[in-house]
């Protein structure tokens, strides 16, 4: 408690609490990731400080391969509010940390990682700004810095085989490409059906939602009727299911009614029950070369002849899909697709 | 002596080529930082980018370089991102005096803009056409009150200029060549399209409505004292794109678009057809969305200066295939075409009116029965039409 008082101060003093100051709406980005103190000992070892809400996704967005270690602050005494479908309300002054990394060897973690980026969404009086941070290669610390940049990254993957590829830390522009609805900025995880899963806190097995609202992080979360997206990688799960789960995370922030790509008329969030919306025997529009030679987003069976698969099975920047992170094609994520095309019926 | 100023000549490139990176976030620095109001130069040179150069929620930005053959932004090298440059959620942005080169996606694409303008913006793919190409070259989508003047599109896969979902748009003073579309305007409200020069293009100006968007019917769009000349081009776009199935040859040509008013423009050397009009159907794609009206209405088509090579239509492609087994004009190509499928809810309106065209030819090719009774008499559609389009972008 005494921490989490601390910590708010620190906020305040930020001016992330700015909104009592009328003459400063945004507050200004500290220089470095240390500055925050949002972690406790080395740097680099994530540590949370105590006013840190760990969370994870039952899906996530495929970046690169990159994994991500993610964290919550609110601050001091406030809560979330539940939604069933849209983002959670999270009170100003909310930070998301999200810190991006590979694993040196995919198959054993104990062997050291290599931080790449750490974004902070925070919430202003103005609405979400992305604040993009970027480690040093000494991995002392991160940096702020908005133009994004490219790395070359290596590591070994879960084979045992050794990848040397691109990786571009996107611009603070790109963080808005997919985190926007319309024209507000938003974030996408902290929602019910991303987030409604087990999670081990302190060693225990419990329900991440119900976990905070206990905690009175969260208010008013129903006791039943939430919502839940699979697990893509969870075969025990309906292939159905893995696959819009899979969609939705990936490819449903910008391909809605209301989002980005709406100028494509292909809307692959969870919420769209129209097939022909969907991608089924959809022509493409303004799609240019992403089209390849083929007609439809998806064709019922027939993944071969999807756009849907060919623009996922690409690393090309004019037609690969999503726009952003992706320098190496997500070969799990393509055969989930591929498979789940392959056992669609004709409507 | 030679030697060494050469070997001076390579080092300096090799040091340019280093510095590039730096270039990269120097440019996309200067574009988020930038204040509302104010002012992104860029100096002259040829710089290599890698990614998509993004803005996002400015007023009043402009963005200038040095000229459009001495400020060119190179995107040969791109590894990420679908465009070259890339503005959204704005208002009041100008792009100037600038060339967008060899992206691998689209060169410049600006959606949720309210007022932007292109200003002697040049983009190409320097290769020419090619299958491999971006797709558009100037692409405003979603936006309003858009200016596009003095600009030059060469080589795009899909369309050079492509205003599309927007409204209130001027295209003006531009050339288009080597695209498989020059000038298209597609689910678009209230567009002037004049003094353009489309030529070489698979297909020259395109005024499309398509289906499956929340701007469902385009139009009020006015083509006037372009010059659409030797739109001849092999078509190069992918298939699966709506303009992979325009014909080569074509000069103007309106899908299921309403109200476009076309009026003395030169419509030369187009050897398939120097005005189609044709309805969603002839695309032979499926129509899911119940909403979109497939039919083109109220198409005016008068006072244009018409001339034609005597030679066949295209025999390439679907559209080929059509001219060359169903129509059979031989060398007697039509210069207007019409599908003649009629909405049956517009009965005894015709869908086009035609007047006062110089060297003027026609047929209605009878698509809804199978091209049975095509008809060369132009008889039933002399008439006149007002199409109120008066473009204002203040």
């Amino acid at each position: 408690m005494k921490a989490l008082i601390i910590f708010s101060i620190l906020l305040f003093s930020l001016g992330l609490m700015s909104h009592l100051d009328s003459s400063v709406p945004t507050f200004t980005p500290k220089e470095k990731l240390s500055d925050y103190q949002f972690f406790t000992g080395t740097l680099s070892a994530l540590n949370p400080a105590p006013a840190l809400i760990p969370y994870e996704l039952n899906s996530s967005l495929f970046s690169n391969y990159a994994e991500k270690l993610r964290f919550i602050v609110l601050p001091g005494g406030s809560h979330m509010n539940y939604h069933s479908t849209q983002p959670f309300d999270l009170p100003i002054g909310t930070v998301l940390i999200k810190n991006f990394y590979y694993p040196l060897d995919f198959s054993n973690p104990g062997k050291g990682r290599k931080l790449i980026e750490t974004r902070l969404l925070v919430h202003e009086t103005t609405g979400w700004n992305a604040l993009p941070y970027i480690w040093n290669d000494e991995q002392t610390d991160a940096f702020y810095d908005v133009a994004g940049d490219t790395r070359t990254i290596t590591y070994l993957d879960n084979k045992g085989k050794k990848q040397t590829t691109n990786y571009v830390i996107p611009n603070k522009n790109q963080c808005k490409g997919c985190h926007t609805n319309g024209k507000e900025f938003l974030p996408i995880g902290i929602s019910a059906r991303h987030l409604n899963k087990t999670v081990r806190f302190s060693g225990i097995q419990g329900n991440q939602l119900k976990e905070w609202a206990n905690k009175g992080w969260l208010k008013g979360l129903p006791a039943d009727g939430i919502p839940a997206n699979a697990d893509w990688e969870n075969t025990t799960a309906s292939l159905d299911a893995r696959a819009r789960s899979y969609l939705d995370i990936n490819c449903g922030h910008c391909h809605n009614a209301a989002g980005p790509a709406n100028t494509s008329g292909l809307f692959l969030d969870i919420h769209n029950q129209d097939p022909h919306l969907l991608g089924i025997h959809k022509t493409p529009i303004a799609a240019g070369r992403g089209s390849g030679t083929l007609s439809y987003a998806i064709v019922p069976g027939k993944p071969e002849k999807s756009i849907l698969v060919y623009r996922m099975n690409t690393n090309d920047p004019g037609i690969a899909m999503p726009e952003l992170g992706r320098e190496q094609i997500h070969r799990e994520g393509v055969a989930l697709i591929s498979n789940w095309i392959r056992s669609l019926q004709t409507p | 002596m030679k030697k060494s100023s050469l070997l001076l000549l390579l080092i300096s490139w090799a040091g340019l080529l280093q510095a590039q990176p730096e270039i990269q976030r120097k440019f996309q620095a200067q574009f988020i930082e930038v204040d509302n109001n104010g002012l992104v130069e860029l100096p002259e040179g040829n710089f290599t980018l890698t990614g998509t150069l993004s803005m996002d929620g400015k007023q009043g930005v402009t963005i200038r370089g040095k000229g459009p053959d001495k400020t060119i932004l190179n995107f040969a090298g791109q590894i990420s991102g679908a465009e070259g440059i890339r503005i959204t959620n704005g208002s009041n942005i100008t792009i100037e005096h600038l060339t967008v080169q060899n992206t691998k996606g689209d060169a410049i694409k600006t959606q949720l803009v309210d007022g932007i303008r292109f200003l002697h913006v040049k983009t190409e793919w320097t290769r020419g056409a090619n299958a491999s190409n971006g797709g558009y070259g100037i692409y405003p989508v979603q936006c309003q009150r858009v200016l596009i003047d003095s600009c030059y599109a060469r080589g795009a896969s899909d369309a050079g200029i492509y205003v599309g979902q927007s409204h209130h748009i001027i295209v003006r003073n531009s050339t288009a060549t080597q695209n498989v579309a020059g000038i298209e305007i597609e689910n678009s409200l209230y567009a002037e399209v004049y003094k353009n020069k489309a030529f070489n293009n698979t297909g020259g100006i395109l005024v499309f409505d398509l289906p499956d968007l929340i701007v469902k019917r385009g139009g009020f769009t006015k083509l006037y004292n372009n010059e659409v000349v030797d739109n001849n081009h092999d078509n190069f776009a992918p298939k699966g794109n709506i303009v992979g199935k325009v014909p080569p040859g074509t000069g103007i040509m309106i899908l299921a678009a309403n109200h476009v008013d076309v009026h003395d423009n030169q419509i030369l050397n187009n050897r398939t057809a120097g005005t189609v009009v044709v309805s969603y159907y002839i695309t032979e794609n499926p129509i899911n969305d119940s909403s979109y009206h497939p039919y083109p209405s109220e198409i005016y088509i008068h006072n244009n200066l018409y001339e034609r090579k005597n030679e066949r239509a295209t025999m390439k492609g679907r559209m080929g295939k059509l001219f060359r087994f169903k129509l059979r004009f031989g060398k007697k190509v039509p210069h207007i075409l019409y599908d003649g499928i009629p909405d049956p809810q517009a009965a005894g309106k015709p869908a086009i009116c035609i007047a006062n065209n110089r060297n003027q030819s026609f047929a209605n090719i009878d698509a809804a029965n199978g091209f049975k009774n095509i008809s060369r008499d132009a008889g039933p559609y002399s008439c006149t039409l007002s199409i109120p389009v008066n473009v204002k972008l203040q």
